[in-house]
Order: C-alpha cells, then structure tokens, then sequence
C-alpha cells in the first residue's frame, strides 16, 4: 500500500473512533451522575421541602422518565449542543461554558507556550554535554516541577510577588475599576482591537502570574520529552555518520539531530494538554480565574448536576480532539511511521 | 537518586508511624484541638510551623498528613493493581471482542484528565479514606490495564506458553503459572509513579474541597483553608503542608526512576 493510502487509512480509522470515544465519555458521565449516591433534588430543595415541591422539580429535570429515556433525552441533546440547564439559575450550561471558557482558553494557551518554551530551553540546554552538570539539573528540574502542587506553588508565588512585594495583583481576571472590553471574551485581544490601553495593561498584569506558574510548572515534560529523545537520537548511526564526515558538534545537533527529536516532542504536547487542564483547574481556583475549571469546582460545591455534567462532557471531548489532532499531525509529518 | 528516594520514604514512614504514638503520648498536641490557641498564630516555640485559621497546631497537623497520605495512596494504588492486572492479562490472552471493547473502555479512560477523572468520582463518591481510594484507584488502572494487556499479548505468543498448552494446561492455569512471572514485572516501576502521582491528586482533591472527611487532617484540604489567609500575608499555614506533599511527591518520584534503572539494568544482566 502506498504511504498516501496509509496515511488516509490511519486517519479514517483515528477519525471514526474519535466520536466513539466521546459517546463513551457522555454516556459514562450520565451513568455515574445517575448511579450517584444522593438525589439532585435533595441537593437542590434540601430533604425537607414539601412532596409536591419535590415531584415538580424532579418532573422538570426529567428525573421521573425511566433511565432509558433519560438516557437517550441526553445524547439528543448533545447532538444539538443542548447541555441541559443549571439547576442554579435556569441558565442553559451550553451559554455558561460559552462564557468561561475564552478565560480558560487565554489562560492555557499562553500556559502552554510559556511550557514550551521554557522547557525546550531547559532541555536544550543540557545537551551539549550528557550527563554533565547541567544535564543533571534539567533531568532535576524535570522531576522538580511535576513534583510541585500547582496549587501551593500558586499560593507562594501570590504570597511573594501580591502581598510581599505588591508587584501584581493577587487574583481575578481583571481590575475591578475599569469595564471590561466587550467582544469576544479574550480580554487581551478585545483590548487590542478596541485600542484600549488601560484595559490591556489590567488584564496582561492579571494574566502574569497564572500564566507563568502553570506555565513553568508544565515546562518540566518538554524538558524531559526533549532531553530523552535527543538523546536517542544523538545515539543513531545518522548521526553517527553526519559526526564522521567532519560536521562540528553544533552542526550535528541542531541540523540533524533536533529535526528528529522534536517531533515526538509534539505527541507529549498533545498530551500535555491534558495535564494542563488538571493543572488550570487548580490554578484557576488559586487565582479566583473566572474560566470553565472555576465554574466547575462552584457547580461541585453547588451540586449542580448539569452543569457537572456539561463541563466534564466539553473538556473531556476538548481533550480528546486535541489528542486526535496531534495524532493526524504527526502522522503527516513524519514519513517514517507506518501503520 | 533512587537512594535519596528511599531515605525520604523512609522518614515519611516513620513519621507516619510514630506521629499519633507522640500524639497519644501527649508530647505533641492533638491534631483537631485548638481552641484553647490564639488563631494564626506565627511560628514560636511553643508552636513551632504556627497555628492556623482555627488555631490548631500546623506542625501536627502536617506531620499526621503523613500517614493520612500514605494510608489512601496506597489502599488507591493497590486496588489499582488488584483490578488492572488481571483485567489486562484475560484481555490480552483472550484477545477478540472482549479485548477490543476493554481496550477502547481503558484507552478512553485514559485519555481524561487524571484530575478531572477523579474530581468527578470523588463527587460522587462522596468523602472518607475508602471513598478516596476508590475514586484515585480508577484513574490508574489503565495503565496497568495497557501495560499488562500488551505484555500478555506479547508472551502468549512464545513457544512456552504453547508447550503448556499442549500438555493439556487450561487458561488459567496457563495465566497465574506462566504469564503472571513475566509481566509482574513492568508493575514496580509503575506503582511508585503512580503513588507520587497519587499524593498530587489526593492533595489536588482535598484542595477543591473533596476527598476526605474534614475531621481528619490532610495537606490539601489544609492548603484551601490556607488559601483564604494568603491576600493577608499569612504564610505559615500555606508553607508547611505543601512542602510535605512536595518532598514526598519528590522522594516518590527518585524512588521510582530508580527502580526504573534497577529493572531495566537487571533485564540486561539476564539476557
């Protein structure tokens, strides 16, 4: 078969069971929600309220149809986007996810690339000479920083650079002071078009120490994903053979060698994300950062349900095209994988 | 590094075992008791790491986190073990349908976030050790699931596994005598991993207000109380209980690549 029919193929295959995949996550978050110990409506009315209160509700949420119909009520639903409503407000959760999650994505995508970034570097860094001192610290600082509870180091970094120092604020998104630019929910891009500088400076400043601590706290996996697979790759008869013919050290490394480990390094990208979004969970509690993790942990302490629900289904399906994504793109890249 | 790994263990250990004996003892105050204590009190000698929001002594309380933590990560990670393993190696053996289905089951599994996975089970679950356990013990078991099913698929192949077979050797026997030895042994490295792992999870639980009872004194859920101190600049109840987890995390993390070495360098020796 040809590698262009291959390559088709192992696409087909990773694309059909990506919907798979998230049927099983929604139906596997209906199933647990529903088998849960404790009822939805005592979560909401409390075990006191009258019957007839307590059967209105339950009709509302549809909990007095059998699991079945609950069931395919559901996942008719999803296909419409339909997440239910917030047992809170009445608020559709499609409209809540709406709303946070351009926060969670500003957060975790300058995370992220403040990740790679340092991380590269770090592992870089080390390469010139393995197994030397400064190889030794960047394997260190790659079991130093997944170490770390993202959640403690939040706490000191506010403790040293909000309230020590007075540097940045401790938390939110933004100053309470100004009214914030309207448009598309990324603060620092609706800022930038709508040319307003003090409303740019306030959220880049709230941005800072988020960002970077979840953001160096990431760092680590690149920095190990690098320095492992250059070092395999330093150990190939290619480069063996680029080192006979006379090539300086430098030369080796960077034409020949990085090429080729830097591209398994964007497998452990996608994976990453789903360590980043663990990550910003936390980080957007520390840092009372108005995104999708914070609504999460609110719904959780609420026992709202839906919203529960709604949030786990968006992030798990998220991460899920992510991984798919990154499968399809490496695949493409690199002609020597074969299927 | 392995070695620096197990010295920490081992004082985690020990601190864990010996904590509620000085505690019954009397020469160290009880964990839940402070309301004779001034609240957020700094470090002093009388209480050396501080008192925090309810006036209870933050050096006992992180010392006895020891244990809680150890206790739930490895109930979590040997239930892992008890559950992944087997299931792993009948998928494995099996093959066919069963496999299939049980693979993209796990391989799903493993795709969610390992946070979020057991935010959402320790919600259900509702608080307490086992509940704890549980809820992390999920989260892992794809991975010994994945590791195990694909050694198992590997071995059956071999030549031995076939003479028992033709000497008449039923599936189980063929399983807990022949396949079990062999692919015990990628277990090691991933338990250790897993119980570092465990401990961030467990604290990352205890610190969105889920996991264990609040009587009982664990890192994480003494990190959220500590969180609400922090814009007043109170460090010490925020400083302590984090660097347990970190040091622990860490000391699990050196043990774990060192047994990583040590399996590894041992394979090499037998072949």
């Amino acid at each position: 078969m040809g590698r262009g029919r291959e390559l088709l193929r192992y696409s087909a295959i990773r694309l059909a069971l990506a919907p798979l995949m998230l049927w099983l996550i929604a139906s596997l978050v209906f199933l647990l929600l529903r088998v849960a110990p404790g009822d939805p409506v005592d979560a909401v009315l409390g075990s006191r309220a009258p019957a007839a209160a307590r059967a209105a509700l339950r009709s509302k949420l549809g909990l007095d149809q059998p699991l079945w119909h609950q069931y395919l009520d559901f996942i008719r639903g999803l296909g419409h986007g339909d997440l239910g409503e917030a047992l809170i407000n009445q608020e559709p959760v499609s409209s809540i996810i709406a709303r946070d999650l351009p926060a969670s994505l500003e957060l975790g995508l300058t995370a992220l690339l403040l990740a790679a970034v340092v991380g590269l570097a770090v592992g870089f860094s080390g390469i010139a000479r393995p197994e030397g001192k400064l190889d030794f610290a960047g394997r260190l600082y790659g079991i130093g920083t997944y170490a770390l509870p993202p959640f403690w180091v939040a706490m000191l970094v506010q403790l040293l650079f909000a309230v020590m120092l007075g540097w940045l604020p401790v938390g939110g998104r933004f100053p309470p002071s100004l009214l914030p630019p309207q448009g598309s929910g990324f603060l620092i891009a609706d800022s930038l078009f709508s040319g307003n500088w003090a409303s740019l400076q306030g959220a880049i400043r709230h941005l800072v120490l988020p960002a970077s601590t979840l953001g160096l706290l990431l760092s680590g996996i690149f920095t190990n994903a690098l320095r492992l697979n250059l070092q395999r790759t330093l150990r190939s008869d290619y480069v063996e053979a680029a080192r006979s013919r006379g090539l300086s050290e430098t030369q080796v490394i960077v034409r020949h060698a990085l090429p080729n480990a830097l591209l398994p390094v964007l497998t452990i990208a996608g994976i990453t994300v789903a360590s980043l979004i663990g990550g910003a969970l936390l980080i957007e509690v520390t840092f009372s950062w108005p995104g999708i993790a914070l609504r999460l942990q609110e719904a959780i302490s609420q026992r709202d349900y839906p919203v529960v629900q709604g949030i786990v289904v968006v992030i798990a399906a998220l991460v899920v095209l992510v991984s798919v994504a990154v499968d399809l793109l490496v695949a493409a890249l690199d002609p020597r994988i074969r299927y | 590094m392995a070695r620096w790994g197990m010295v920490i263990v081992a004082i985690y250990v020990l601190v864990a075992l010996t904590t509620p004996l000085l505690v019954k003892l009397g020469l160290l105050p009880e964990a839940n008791v402070g309301l004779d204590n001034p609240i957020f009190a700094a470090p002093s000698w009388e209480h050396w790491c501080g008192t925090d929001r309810l006036g209870r002594d933050v050096c006992v309380r992180t010392l006895e986190g020891s244990g809680v933590a150890l206790q739930v990560v490895l109930l979590a990670v040997a239930l892992a073990v008890l559950v992944g393993v087997p299931l792993g190696m009948v998928s494995g053996y099996l093959g066919g349908a069963v496999d299939r289905i049980l693979v993209l089951l796990m391989d799903t599994l493993y795709t969610l976030p390992v946070l979020l996975l057991s935010v959402v089970l320790a919600f259900l679950l509702g608080r307490g050790i086992p509940n704890a356990a549980a809820a992390l013990c999920v989260v892992y078991v794809p991975q010994y699931f994945r590791v195990v099913r694909n050694q198992t698929a590997q071995v059956k192949a071999e030549l031995f596994v076939e003479a028992a077979r033709s000497i008449g050797a039923g599936p189980l026997w063929i399983l807990r005598k022949y396949l079990l030895r062999n692919v015990i042994t990628s277990v090691p490295v991933l338990l250790t991993l897993n119980a570092a792992d465990a401990v961030l999870v467990l604290g990352g639980l205890g610190f969105l207000g889920l996991g264990l009872p609040e009587t009982v004194p664990e890192w994480g859920s003494d990190l959220n109380l500590a969180l609400a101190a922090v814009p007043t600049g109170i460090w010490w109840t925020a400083l302590y209980p984090g660097l347990a987890m970190f040091v622990l995390v860490l000391g699990l993390s050196f043990l774990g690549e060192g047994v990583e070495a040590w399996v590894s360098g041992g394979g090499e020796v037998a072949n």
